[in-house]
Formats: C-alpha cells, structure tokens, sequence
C-alpha cells in the first residue's frame, strides 16, 4: 500500500504527437470512398446522358400534346402524366389511412410476444421484399378479374397499393418507435386513454417519419412498371383519365414504348420524358423533406 | 423567491402531522415482473395532504411501489399486483375500476421531465382536455396551474413557446403544473429531481411544500437529505436475499421523518440512514 503512496506523479507530458492515420486506416478509407464515388458517378452519368440526349424535345410539348405515331414532332405525354398522377394519387389515398392503421395496430396494441404477431411482423417483411410483378399477377387476378375492375386507374392503384403497403407499415412503424416513451407515459398519467394519446401525442410527433416513409414508397410506385404492364398499362392511350374507371397509362410504360420504337425522334422524346418523371420523383421527396423540417422545427 | 404575490398560511411539518387521515392503505402487496418478485410483502398507509417519501438503496423496489397507485403497472408487459390497494377504502384493482379515473385522481411526475414537443398552453391545457373538464375558462385553469407551480412569473408572456425550450427545473415544474391542472388529489413523484441542479432542486423542494397544503404528496427519493428537509413521514425500503438466494425488496419501517432519522427503530435504516449501508 504505502508503495503505492510513494510512486511519483508522472512527468509532465513534452509532446502530445501521435502515430497519426495507419496504412491500413487510410486504405480503409479510400475504399468507403469509392464505394460512394461508383454510386454517385453512374447516377450523374445516367442524369447527364438522358438529359442531353432529351434537350431537344424538353419542352411543353411534352405535357401539352397527347401521343401520337404518326407525327413524332407533335407527340406528348400529357395522357401519361395525367394518368401517373391519377394512379399514384390514389394510391396515396387507399395507401396513407391502411398503412398507418396496420403499423399502429402492430406498434401500440399487438403484443410482440405472441407467436401470431410475430409470424405477421416477419411477413411483412419478406413481402417488402417480393418483386413487383408478382404484385402485378395478383392484381390481374383479383382485382381485374376477381372483382371485374377491369383495366382500371383503380385495379392500378390498389396493386400498387398492395406493393407499397409494407414499405409503409415498416417505415410507419420505425417513425412510433421513435416517439419516446415517456410521451406515451406523460398522456396516460394524466388519465388521458389510449386512443387519445395515439391520436393526440404519437401520431403527431410521427408525421414526420410518416410523411417521409410514404413520400418514398409512392415514389417507388410512380417508377414501376413491370406490374402495370399486366394491368392494362400498355395501351395506346391518347386522352386523360377522366375517374378510378378510366383507362389509363403511366410514364415508365409511355417511356418504354418509346424506347422500343424503331424511330430516332420517339427515343429522344422518351429521354425527354424520363427527365420529366426524374423532376417529379426529385420534387417528391423535397417535399418529404420539407414536410419533415416543418414539422420538426414546430415541435 | 418565488413568493412575488402574498400566499395562504403554508401548513408546517408539525401541523400536517397532527391529523391523520388514510388516502392510500396498501395491504400485504406483491408485486411481480413475470416470475421475478420485485416487492414482497408492503403494508403502509400514506395520509391525507401529507409529504410521504420513500428512500432505500436502488433497485429496492420503490418506483414499483409507486406505479402500483395510479396503476401505471397496468403498463409494464408481465407486471402483475397481488395484496389489496385501497383509496379512500375503495379497491384500485377491483375489475370495475377504470385505471383512467385512476389516473385522474392520483397524478405522476416522473424522474425525467417529460413535457410534450408542444407550447407551455398546450402541455397544461392537454389533461383538461382530454378529460374533457367542465371548464369555463381554460386559460384560467392553465394560469392557476403554472401559479401553483411557481411557474406562471417566468413563462406568462411565452405560453405559446414550446415547452422544450424550457431549463430542465422549468420543465419539471411544467409537469407538476401540468399534473395540477388534472386536479387530481394526490401527487406521485418518482425522483423528480435526479436530474436537476441543486437550484432547480431546492425551487422543486419549496414547490412541495406548498403543493402540501393541497395535495397528498409521495415521494420517492434516493436523496436521504432531500427526504428529511421536505417530507412529514418517511418510508424505508431496502432489497434483501431470502434463503433460496432470491433478491426482493421490502418496507422496512415507516414513520415521521422526525424518528426516522433520529432514532430509527430498525437497525437496517440506522444503518442506511448514517451512510452505513453496503
Ligand atoms: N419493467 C420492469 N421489468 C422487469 N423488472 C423490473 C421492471 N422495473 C423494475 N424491475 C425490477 O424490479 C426491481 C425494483 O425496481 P424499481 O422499482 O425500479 O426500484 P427502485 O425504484 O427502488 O430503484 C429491480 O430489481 C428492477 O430490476
Ligand atoms: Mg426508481
């Protein structure tokens, strides 16, 4: 013990040099950097390339005139904007009230160690997964022909409504397990009941996560093709949807016939188009952004 | 300091003590998280606009003690209450009773202050109306609240400023006032200043005295000093090893503060009390 007492306070420190980054430090972080750099330079190739390739016909051509094969110079996409918007609205509609009720069932009233919900929250995981032209075989088969929609803005929308549906359970669910537990805690003591708290205390403090959750799935939605392509999307339209009855067309599907047409002119107008659907993605989410900040900075 | 307005006669230690009038009585209580019995065997009274506070090593088994009256165990997945709870002689477990109504009756602030990302109004206005209060005037009952609270002077001209923008002390005085605004009778508070300086500390410990002449106050602290500087009665928990080797907690004594920490009658409290233990 009284060594212990003897040993002397060490000399005060000269130098507090270090041995600085190790070779294999610095290796590893060149390579994370060019993991992002691969990303980052096909993504501003690919925006580069469509976009000069498209100039020529970037302009309100595009959404003022409906498609025609005969003279490509005066051809549109104003139908498959319009239908674009009528599928993804309603799917945003059925999508947003089911996506949330089934998240906030699992988060706030399931209880987790029940073999049932257990087996459920592993589902929808493995459906988040599944590839969307199974979503598109099972919409032909029950909503097309089972329920006799037919080709329909709304047998669209509910497929897509299906294939979107556990993207935002799951990232609903994420944004109430981010909701502290003492807010929920709070509510209760102060004898307000369960619903009242969801309603009042969770669902607010989430909207947030919601909102940006949702914004990212329906982006994914106005992307797809693959299973519209089973659903009627593939014909030749030339007028705007006028109801959830009407037929429809969407972008990808407007852009992927273009392609596939043997004239120059068509495959200009569909780079031009893929620009015009990149701006809607792109103002998507800066309004899921916007959405989040607003919310955050009123909290 | 916080007295700006001239207030009521506060009611002394002394004098809070000389009546006693059961609120809560809690008989044999067991209380269990799945198989693991966290509190064997309680049996206490805790009197009307009393300060009660109950002290003991951690993980004795206080904060569940505490739940148990508002039943805010009903909460924790595997908890489970066995004995009998009375307040005012009425069953808080009995099947009809609603732990709502509960809750109303019997408020908590809790270790962490925890005001909802909304405004000052907001945050008090929130248990009126979810309760939906007969209220003429909620911006009355809001100002009343804060007053109560000490709080009204230092946020009357910010009420719609968020609650979160508040100091930590501010906070916890915005949940009190906020449990206050519920009119409940009785006030549970589990550690509320574990988490604030010693100013914030003493503007709370002044609060409860004051609160006293209203309310029944419970309280639970691992700050021995704190329970002797504010409380009338005290309640001496500590965990204990049974003979199959199974930690439990138990009350050991309770009494006014006074004896309690001048002359125990158990040793296991002496021992707690004069820094002894463990
Ligand atoms: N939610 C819970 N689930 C399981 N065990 C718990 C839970 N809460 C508390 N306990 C256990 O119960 C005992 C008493 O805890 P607690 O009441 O928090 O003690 P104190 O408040 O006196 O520190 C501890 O052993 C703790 O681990
Ligand atoms: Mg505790």
């Amino acid at each position: 013990m009284s060594a212990v007492q003897t040993t002397r306070a060490p000399e005060p420190v000269l130098s507090l040099a270090g041995k600085g980054e190790s070779v294999g430090d610095r290796v590893f972080r060149y390579l994370l950097l060019t993991g992002l750099v691969v990303a980052i330079v096909f993504l501003v190739t690919l925006i580069t390339f469509v976009i000069l390739r498209g100039l020529p016909r970037l302009d309100s051509r595009i959404w003022q005139n409906m498609p025609t094969l005969r003279k490509p110079e005066m051809a549109g996409a104003q139908s498959a904007i319009m239908g674009t918007i009528w599928v993804v609205g309603t799917t945003a509609l059925v999508s947003i009230p089911l996506g949330v009720a089934a998240a906030v069932y699992l988060e706030e009233f399931a209880n987790p160690k029940r073999r049932v919900n257990r087996l459920i929250e592993l589902n929808i995981q493995n459906l988040a997964a599944v590839p969307s032209i199974v979503y598109g075989i099972l919409g032909l088969g029950i909503f097309v022909r089972g329920m006799g929609l037919g080709f329909t803005v709304l047998a669209a929308a509910l497929t897509l409504t299906l294939l979107i549906l556990p993207t935002v359970i799951i990232a609903t669910r994420e944004a109430l397990r981010a909701v502290p537990q003492s807010i929920r805690h709070g509510s209760l003591a102060l004898g307000a009941t369960k619903l009242q708290t969801i309603m009042r205390q969770v669902l607010p403090a989430a909207i947030p996560g919601i909102a940006t959750g949702q914004i990212l799935a329906l982006s994914r939605a106005i992307g797809e093709a693959a299973p519209l392509l089973l659903l009627g999307g593939l014909a030749f339209v030339t007028f705007n949807p006028d109801g959830l009855l009407s037929d429809y067309t969407v972008l990808p599907i407007q852009i992927y016939n273009w392609i596939s047409n043997p004239k120059e002119e068509f495959r200009i107008l569909a780079s031009a188009t893929i620009v015009v659907l990149l701006v809607i993605l792109l103002a998507m989410n800066a309004f899921a952004i916007y959405l989040r900040n607003r919310f955050q900075k009123r909290i | 300091m916080t007295e700006t307005t001239s207030r009521v006669h506060l009611t002394t230690s002394a004098e809070r003590l000389a009546s006693f009038e059961p609120v809560l009585d809690v008989r044999s209580l067991h209380v269990f998280y799945d198989d693991f019995e966290a509190v064997r065997g309680v049996d206490a009274t805790f009197g009307r606009r009393q300060i009660t506070a109950m002290i003991g090593p951690s993980g004795c088994g206080k904060s569940t003690v505490l739940r148990c009256f508002n039943r805010m165990n009903d909460l924790v997945p595997g908890a489970r209450v066995e004995g009998t709870l009375t307040y005012h002689g009425m069953d808080l477990y009995a099947p009809e009773v609603d732990p709502i109504e509960v809750r109303r009756r019997i408020g908590m602030v809790f270790q962490k202050p925890n005001p909802f990302p909304k405004s000052i109004y907001d945050n008090i206005a929130y248990g009126p109306r979810v309760n939906k209060m007969k209220l003429n005037e909620l911006d009355d009952v809001v100002q009343q609240a804060l007053e109560k609270a000490a709080l009204w002077d230092e946020v009357k001209d910010q009420l719609d400023k968020s609650a979160l923008a508040l100091s930590g002390g501010q906070q916890q005085r915005l949940c009190i006032a906020r449990c206050i605004a519920v009119q409940p009778e009785v006030i549970l508070m589990d550690e509320p200043c574990a988490s604030l300086d010693p100013l914030a500390t003493a503007k709370i410990e002044d609060l409860m005295q004051e609160l006293a002449n209203d309310y029944t106050i419970i309280i639970v602290t691992h700050n021995m000093q704190q329970a002797a500087r504010v409380s009338d009665r005290t309640a001496f928990f500590t965990a204990e090893v049974d003979e199959a080797g199974v930690r439990y907690g138990r009350l050991i004594e309770m009494d006014d503060t006074q004896k309690i920490f001048t002359n125990p009658a158990d040793q296991r409290t002496e021992d707690y009390i004069s820094g002894r233990f463990g």
